[in-house]
């Protein structure tokens, strides 16, 4: 007998006369295979995906702009006076100050119902909202990297002649990716896994649908626990990239 | 060639140098020592601005580089730098080291900086290391790439600072014969060591400072047998035990 032939011949029995692995079977056949529903987590999936790439994008985007503003202002000859880049970094400082201060799904609900009240498309404004959010940890993990790295590698670079862009291209920045990716790749896992708060703004991602499905069929507990594989098995995706990524740079301190 | 006039620096209320007076003249070899703490690291990276001076003036090949509108970049290529940690780029092959700067900055081709760099290598013995990583490299041979990742640059003037404090003691001599053979084909070196010996051998004149300024200076025949100042004789006493 097929699956569906199963189920049909199942569901018109009464509950009650139902096996727990019976019953277990038609509940997992409703949150999956009825209507095609599978269907909808794989749409949720894909929403999620688009969503942490886009915000990744603006996360780093803005990050790294953050971070080298404040480490230049930070590493400023001293005696100069660059009225700018002050304001900037003050501007940068408050930024990193409010968003690491307020929760994540408060600023959700500001964006959503607030800033973009007016906008329908919700998983833009999530988009973005997490992208902000995570350019303020970002920033402070890359400014962490920048300024870890010993000061004389800084120096060796400025004393052949290159210049500050110079010396932070080819000298800081490279060394200094090492030693943040491991918690930049945290970060990343972190930013996949907060993109479930934007269904709390009607931002169309996995945990959308499972609600949905969970409303459709009174039945909790696969839908949610489907949902909770499909991100384990992004995070675990991930987690096997970055450490071949980690390997391949360790290359040049283990020989 | 490099004048320095009232220079001073201070970190907060710490003062280091306390107006220094001096002239650095073309092909000579500048020796400066003198007690921890008394200001040689600090003056030799005032000349090319890794420490930027509280107040005077420093004036490389008649240009003042204190003036802010001064391409200091440009001057710092004259300019070869020597660490005591070496500081070379982990990350870069030891031919990368070399080549990075002149190939960014001379214009030059790759091969061309690379011809140049292997060239130098050479000399120091140590061309069947140019596809190795620093970290692969014993003190010594670190020393050695360092000075020649300098030399890459085509420099005027060489600063050494300590190059040999942080290497153990059977790879200090390898260092100071590279040192000594610079200096023999005409380098103007400023040089801010303990070796005394190489002090004495190599330096032209002496530079002892103590207390943020060139307590007494000397040629190295004169200083070390006849130091003039309370301060010289106690630290020479201390030192050439």
């Amino acid at each position: 007998m097929d699956l569906s032939g199963l189920y049909e011949s199942l569901s018109a029995l009464p509950v009650g006369e139902l096996t727990a692995w019976q019953s277990f079977f038609v509940k997992f056949y409703r949150a999956w295979f009825l209507n095609d529903r599978w269907l909808q987590y794989f749409d949720g999936l894909l929403t999620t995906i688009e969503v942490t790439a886009a915000a990744l994008a603006i996360g780093v985007a803005l990050g790294v702009i953050v971070a080298i503003v404040r480490t230049a202002y930070a590493q400023r000859r001293p005696g100069t006076h660059n009225p700018l880049l002050a304001v900037i970094d003050f501007i940068f400082k408050v930024y990193v100050t409010v968003i690491r201060g307020t929760p994540m799904m408060v600023q959700l609900l500001i964006m959503g119902f607030v800033v973009f009240s007016s906008s329908r498309n919700f998983t833009l404004v999530g988009a973005l909202t997490l992208g902000i959010n995570s350019g303020a940890y970002v920033s402070e993990i890359i400014r962490g990297g920048l300024m870890s790295l010993d000061p004389g590698q800084a120096e060796a670079g400025r004393s052949l002649g290159l210049s500050y862009i110079q010396t932070m291209w080819y000298i800081v920045i490279p060394q200094a990716f090492k030693t943040i990716l491991p918690s930049l790749g945290n970060e990343f896992i972190v930013l996949l896994k907060d993109t479930s708060l934007i269904s709390v703004i009607g931002g169309k991602e996995i945990v959308y649908f499972a609600r949905a499905i969970v409303a459709r069929t009174y039945e909790a507990m696969f839908p949610y626990i489907i949902t909770a594989v499909m991100y384990l098995i992004m995070v675990m995706a991930f987690s096997y990239l970055q450490s071949i990524l980690e390997r391949r740079l360790r290359a040049s301190d283990r020989r | 060639m490099i004048d320095v006039k009232g220079l001073t620096k201070a970190f907060g209320d710490h003062v280091v140098l306390q107006g220094i007076d001096e002239h650095i003249y073309p092909g000579e070899k500048v020796v400066i020592i003198g007690p921890s703490g008394g200001g040689k690291s600090t003056f030799l990276r005032c000349l090319n601005l890794l420490e930027t001076p509280t107040s005077g003036t420093i004036t490389f090949k008649g240009v003042d580089i204190t003036d802010p509108k001064s391409d200091i970049n440009k001057h710092r290529q004259k300019m070869g730098m020597v660490f005591q940690h070496f500081n070379l780029f982990p990350h870069m092959t030891i031919l990368r080291n070399l080549t990075l700067a002149p190939a960014k900055l001379l214009h030059k081709s790759k091969s061309e900086a690379e011809a140049k760099a292997m060239q130098l290598l050479d000399r120091v013995g140590l061309a069947d290391r140019a596809g190795s990583y620093p970290s692969q490299l014993s003190g010594g041979q670190k020393q050695r790439v360092a000075i020649v990742r300098a030399l890459c640059m085509e420099p005027e003037v060489m600063l050494f600072d300590e190059p040999t404090s942080a290497l153990d003691p059977e790879m200090v001599g390898e260092v100071l014969d590279v040192m000594r053979s610079l200096a023999d084909d005409g380098m103007t070196m400023v040089v801010v060591t303990h070796e005394m010996g190489f002090a004495k051998e190599v330096g032209d004149r002496i530079l002892f400072m103590d207390g943020g300024v060139i307590a007494e200076q000397n040629t190295p025949a004169e200083f070390f047998d006849h130091p003039q100042t309370d301060r010289a004789q106690a630290f020479l006493a201390k030192v050439l035990m």
